[in-house]
């Protein structure tokens, strides 16, 4: 197959490892239309669990960045956190002030490391 | 942005009705909010090598953010299709109770099945917020078209988001790639944050945080799924042992 894709092999993949695992979930919906209790107990254990598997590779993109991300050192990463983190608070939980504040220490740290 | 009146004869227009939904994507922040995600999948998937088609399809055919993330990333380092199966599907669940909510807002005696299959897979975050925002100014019976509409006007966004995302990693210089690519941590730390009412999940961020670099020493290929299942399991814990009397 064409560079565009990749092999059948990475398509196989993404089936498996990406399309059914996730897909099942939402499919269940039209057939079992009813009967799930938003609070209960396995759902809250779920709900945990996906939090922090998601935090997980956040926490992994950080630790061991790939490609272009790698050119930042890990002190310069943790802090650009950081300081997203302090600017999210800061404005009352707003993302957006969070991410710029997040990106501006990395652009000046960048500057300043030269 | 302006629907006309429930009782308009202008929604006798299937067409119509779907043309409201796809512009309706330009009527919230949400869609800004899918945009830099997208971008950010776009540059991850490019600096961890998956060819753009891959991550077009990817998109397509998954559509959820977080399940695509934690499938590249787990892919790009190594994880076996079991590992990362379990660590999407475990991300995928709370899929269910959204598509539950939504299907209710839009069924009618005539709605054939195939109609809301569709609209299960449109249905993630995004869509099912706007659901409840847009759907009380829809006549019922012309809802589902509506929401294929604004379900394709949301994956447009994406589908150009990723395919810049992924061109800017690509032509950018060094700094500026890094830049994007930290847009993913950044903006799904915060908005995690943001939607963790309960302890239970703001424990079970704090403390993976915590465990992860404990779990990536053991170097078993496992480290997300073994720091997810534990910080989630003792947050949970905490959480149920907080709420006795």
């Amino acid at each position: 197959m064409s560079d565009f894709i990749g092999d059948w092999h990475a398509l196989v993949v993404l089936l498996l490892a990406g399309v059914i695992p996730n897909q099942i979930w939402r499919m269940l919906g039209p057939w079992l239309g009813s009967g799930l209790d938003e609070g209960s107990d396995l759902l809250q254990w779920v709900k945990a669990v996906a939090t922090a598997i998601l935090a997980g590779v956040i926490a992994q993109i950080l630790v061991e960045p790939p490609g272009a991300l790698a050119s930042v050192p890990a002190a310069l990463r943790y802090g650009a956190l950081v300081a997203g983190f302090v600017a999210f608070m800061l404005t009352r939980r707003s993302i957006f002030a969070g991410v710029m504040a997040g990106e501006i220490v990395m652009f000046a740290g960048k500057w300043w490391l030269g | 942005m302006r629907l006309p009146p429930l009782d308009s004869s202008q929604w006798n227009s299937s067409l119509r009705a779907f043309a409201w939904g796809m512009s309706a994507t330009s009527a919230t922040i949400l869609s800004l909010v899918l945009f830099v995600t997208y971008i950010g999948i776009g540059a991850l998937a490019h600096d961890t090598r998956f060819s753009l088609g891959w991550t077009l399809l990817c998109t397509v055919l998954v559509w959820a953010g977080p399940a695509q993330i934690i499938l590249i990333t787990t892919l790009a380092s190594g994880a076996s299709i079991v590992q990362s199966a379990i660590a999407v599907t475990i991300s995928a669940i709370r899929l269910f109770p959204m598509v539950v909510a939504v299907l209710p807002m839009m069924r009618t005696e005539k709605t054939r099945r195939r109609h809301l299959i569709l609209i299960a897979h449109f249905t993630a975050v995004t869509l099912w917020v706007e659901c409840y925002r847009f759907l009380p100014h829809v006549p019922r019976e012309r809802r589902v078209t509506f929401i294929h509409g604004l379900g394709c006007g949301l994956m447009c966004i994406g589908l150009s988001a990723t395919i810049i995302g992924y061109e800017l990693a690509a032509n950018l210089s060094q700094t500026f790639a890094a830049a994007i690519l930290l847009l993913t941590p950044l903006a799904f730390l915060f908005s995690t944050a943001r939607n963790s009412r309960e302890l239970a999940d703001v424990l079970a961020l704090v403390l993976v945080l915590v465990l992860y670099p404990v779990a990536s020493l053991m170097n078993s290929g496992l480290d997300i799924l073994v720091s997810g299942v534990a910080a989630g399991s003792i947050a949970y814990g905490v959480h149920k042992w907080r709420e006795q009397p």
